[in-house]
């Protein structure tokens, strides 16, 4: 058997795998990660239209802070984040834009002067500061009152990974491509690493840590159609299910992206509505303002994607061979923009469709895109119930998205959530309490389990067809969980994935070719992929009521009250064909931001009984305090939650610190960096 | 890229010649396999590959992550010419398509190469990484300033997605194993255009200012021709070399 052993396992070679790695091999512990696909090629990539960071430097979004940024993010969750993590989030993310910066991400920066933009499909000239130039730059985004949104033309993801990918080779931190994690090591209580395929020779390998955390990403593959990469099958969140301990958080909550390109689903950037753009529908009519006149079409996700539907079942959708769809309409944004600002999506245009979003309108139609849930954790991104098991980013629930997630804050959370748990890793691994006392036999076990687990596919006699399977499942998840959700669907769907569940379970394959293996891929993935369908199906049954991006038509009222809690589907044996489910309340009478009406959307919900009585403490308070960062820490301290190295304030152009004193000389982090003169 | 003038309709056949072979499999031999699908509406080679995959073979090995034109997973010669498979419509390369892996990479299998191990190995020498000047950046602080015409300027050179098309489209690679490529020119001219990175000239000159850098490249500059993001490779390789000869004199 071979074994490979180091102190901190990472499965997932996307931003927030990187950045948690480089956390824990800074402070001295060593790490490896594990990926599918070379690390610079993660769905981490695809993120276009920018990050949030309420940095303030244009000047629309002058007055923005943390603040600011912490009530947009709660009400875009409906209500459903942990305001806590949300806060540590806010507090964090300035400082990951500036050490970005530092490592050479090419933000778009500001130019003093005068410019045009597109504001509400009118052309604006606005005046940037001469105190801004040169600062990195904020565009508009959904769900927000700031322009708040740093980016890099519209590949901010592609540059964030490329300079965090490079960090991670600079600082030797060895990336083991094209592996897959299939199982967990663990004993019930402990995490021990875990069971690793190579993806070229099929071989399996054992992975043993102090610590393993997963950072896997996105499942949107149990849908149809989707904007993420055909990799995020969520087979992290997998593993974590089905060692029946670890639990995931909320999987009902899937995000719908209004601008998937119709029909193949691929992603063309909010920064377009961002920057101006508009939704049309079949007669030319923007149609956005008069369902949502407050924030039109830059209302959330969920709600622009419910509206857009909502449309299109009036008869307004444009009537193609492949179904109906809309329009997003950026030709009034300019060339020059498009071409500088908007690159990709021109070449997405050019490429997929065969037409120049300069001239002509974008065909689009919403498309799954965002897995709320994850693996849930502290706000330290430690499980629970397993210790020893981490995990961040879009594969975590910790939980700062709680029903909708607002663009912007994903890509801001991979590096975020990295330079947190990275720490909190290390923490771990530096407690000697913590030196993992590993019990091989465990670990032959386990092996051997997904050994056989392999033949039994491999060389059994099953007859069912794993690529059929699949097809049938996204088409049920595409059907009948999807943005709008009833109560018959929902249970038809449920009782469709449990037969497909059992299937699976006589697999056969018509290739034994050795070596990767692609047939055999698929058909150990299948079942993992059930299990989350039915977590996010069987969750979505039982959550009678309306909250971000889960809306039930026969229960549209968000109900405090009864449902102002997390899910949790834990996977208690391997014969079950239904997650079960348990919840854990929010405390209202904890919150910063009290449950209201998010700004947007509908204005009808029902109350929780302690809503009111928290809501007049708040006020109390903010009338008692005038400094926002007293206000703050009486109503809901959380800075003891943040590593240490993480704390403290954000500077800002009107919120300027006192001059640094000189700098001492300090040595360059390269050590092995050093020329001889010749 | 130059459309055909039979483009398949929708409907029409369409025939995929891909090479097949698996080094895994010690009864594998290289061989050319042919496949019939049926055009469809805005069908591109992930569609049809993925297709043959489900339906036809399902032991056939390609990569793809994104299939938006943006990871640079899906690299591989299309009728001879190497380029990104997901952004391929086949009726602008049909109805008759050859299908063959990268050259250069190790074969993994099918149309499946290994360019990760050798972009990694090109990163490590190359040191393609921001060598800042002092150790710590106070975070908390304003950011350090940058023209925004040099922010762009940076991001166009960024924007390469390490496909590997440029390596597969070189002369000097098919010869030198240890040619750095376009990709690795065009590396070391995004860090020396970037303020905050405190290498210099000299410096540059030591990882690529001999034959396996940027004295290898013989001026052929398919590199630049099949390059998926237009990056300016022909402009940025001249640069390089002119401010190289220039070290390399002295």
């Amino acid at each position: 058997m071979k074994i490979v052993y180091t102190d901190v396992l990472v499965i997932g070679g996307g931003l927030a795998g990187l950045r948690m790695a480089i956390g824990a091999k800074r402070r001295g512990h060593d790490a490896i990660i594990l990926s599918l696909v070379p690390a610079k090629r993660s769905h981490s990539k695809a993120a276009q239209g920018g990050m949030q960071a309420s940095l303030g430097n244009v000047i629309k979004g002058q007055g923005d802070n943390e603040d600011v940024h912490f009530e947009d993010t709660v009400r875009g969750s409906d209500w459903g984040a942990d305001q806590e993590v949300v806060r540590m989030f806010v507090n964090t993310a300035p400082k990951a834009v500036r050490e970005l910066a530092a490592w050479g991400v090419p933000w778009s920066r500001i130019r003093r002067g005068d410019r045009e933009v597109v504001i509400n499909g009118q052309k604006v000239t606005i005046t940037e500061r001469d105190s801004a130039h040169g600062t990195v730059a904020q565009r508009d985004f959904g769900g927000t009152k700031k322009w708040r949104t740093c980016y890099v033309a519209d590949g901010t993801g592609h540059a964030m990974l490329n300079a965090v990918a490079d960090r991670a080779i600079a600082e030797s931190i060895p990336v083991h491509e094209r592996t897959e994690a299939l199982a967990l090591i663990h004993d019930g209580s402990r995490c021990y690493g875990a069971v690793v395929r190579d993806l070229i020779t099929g071989k399996l390998t054992a992975y043993l840590a102090k610590a393993t955390a997963i950072a896997t990403g996105g499942a949107g593959r149990i849908y149809r159609v989707t904007t993420n990469a055909v990799i995020c099958e969520g087979m992290g969140h997998a593993i974590a299910l089905e060692t029946g301990v670890a639990a995931l958080g909320n999987m009902e909550a899937v995000q719908f992206h209004p601008t998937g390109i119709f029909p193949a689903g691929i992603l063309v950037t909010e920064g377009c509505r961002g920057d101006g753009g508009l939704l049309k529908d079949a007669d030319g009519h923007r149609f956005m303002p008069d369902y949502e006149p407050e924030k039109k079409e830059l209302a959330s996700r969920d709600v622009v994607s419910r509206r857009m539907e909502e449309h299109i079942k009036k008869g307004k959708g444009v009537k193609s061979r492949f179904g109906e769809h809309l329009w997003l309409d950026i030709t009034l944004l300019g060339e020059h923009h498009i071409k500088h600002n908007l690159r990709e999506v021109y070449e997405i245009c050019h490429y997929f469709l065969g037409t120049d979003p300069t001239k002509d309108l974008i065909a689009v139609r919403p498309a799954q895109h965002y897995t709320m849930g994850g693996v849930r954790t502290n706000p330290t991104g430690e499980s629970p119930t397993l210790k020893g098991l981490f995990a961040a980013g879009e594969a975590a629930c910790w939980d700062m998205h709680g029903f909708n997630r607002l663009g912007g804050n994903s890509v801001a959370e991979t590096v975020v959530a990295g330079m947190i748990v990275g720490e909190y890793i290390a923490d771990f691994c530096d407690r000697p309490g913590n030196d993992a006392s590993i019990p091989t036999g465990l670990v032959r076990d386990f092996v051997a389990r997904e050994q056989s687990r392999l033949d039994r596919i491999l060389l059994g006699s099953g007859t069912e067809d794993a690529s059929a399977i699949r097809a049938q499942m996204q088409e049920i998840m595409t059907e009948k969980v999807g943005i709008f959700r009833t109560g018959k669907d929902l249970k038809q769907a449920v009782d469709e994935l449990q037969k497909l569940l059992v299937r699976s379970r006589r697999i056969g394959l018509r290739s034994r070719a050795p070596g990767a293996n692609p047939e055999l891929v698929t058909a150990y993935r299948l079942r993992p992929m059930l299990k989350l369908a039915l977590c996010v199906a069987y969750g979505a049954l039982t959550r009678t009521e309306s909250r971000g991006a889960h809306f039930r038509e026969d229960f549209p009222r968000r109900d405090d009250a009864a449902w102002l809690k997390r899910t949790l589907a834990t996977w208690k044996n391997e014969t079950d064909t239904l997650p079960t489910l348990g919840y854990e309340a929010l405390d209202v009478k904890r919150m910063e931001l009290p449950p209201g009406w998010r700004g947007y959307g509908a204005k009808d919900y029902t109350h929780h009984p302690d809503t009111a009585a928290r809501q007049a403490e708040v006020e109390a308070k903010k009338k008692a305090t005038a400094d926002r960062f007293e206000l703050q820490r009486t109503l809901m301290p959380y800075e003891q939650l943040l590593p240490e190295t993480l704390r403290g304030r954000n500077e800002r152009i009107d919120d300027r610190f006192p001059p640094a004193p000189p700098a001492e000389a300090k040595e360059a982090r390269e050590p092995d960096f050093v020329w001889e003169s010749e | 890229m130059s459309t055909p003038q039979n483009q398949p309709t929708s409907g029409q056949k369409i025939r995929l010649r891909i090479m097949r072979f698996n080094p895994a499999d010690p009864t594998s031999v290289p061989h050319l396999q042919t496949f019939q699908l049926e055009q469809t509406e805005g069908m591109t080679l992930f569609v049809a590959l993925t297709e043959i995959r489900e339906k036809l073979d399902p032991s056939l090995q390609f990569d793809f992550v994104c299939r938006a034109g943006i990871c640079g997973s899906c690299g591989m010669m299309i009728n001879g010419r190497p380029g990104l498979a997901c952004r391929t419509l086949t009726k602008n390369v049909g109805p008759e398509i050859t299908l063959a892996p990268l050259p250069v990479f190790e074969l993994i299998g099918d149309l499946s190469v290994d360019t990760g191990k050798w972009m990694r190995a090109m990163s490590e020498r190359l040191e393609t990484w921001v060598h800042m000047k002092q150790a710590e950046v106070d975070i908390q602080r304003i950011e350090e300033r940058m023209e925004p015409e040099l922010a762009e300027e940076l991001y166009l050179l960024d924007r390469c997605i390490e496909c590997g098309c440029c390596v597969a489209g070189c002369g000097t690679a098919r010869m030198r194993e240890d040619f750095v490529g376009a990709v690795g020119i065009n590396k070391i001219a995004r860090f020396r255009l970037d303020p905050r990175d405190g290498r210099t000239d000299e410096d540059f000159y030591e990882v690529i200012g001999d034959d396996s850098g940027v004295f290898g490249c013989m001026s052929l500059l398919a590199c630049h021709d099949v390059c998926p993001k237009d990056l300016p490779l022909q402009a940025q390789i001249a640069f390089i070399r002119r401010k190289m000869v220039k070290l390399g004199w002295k």
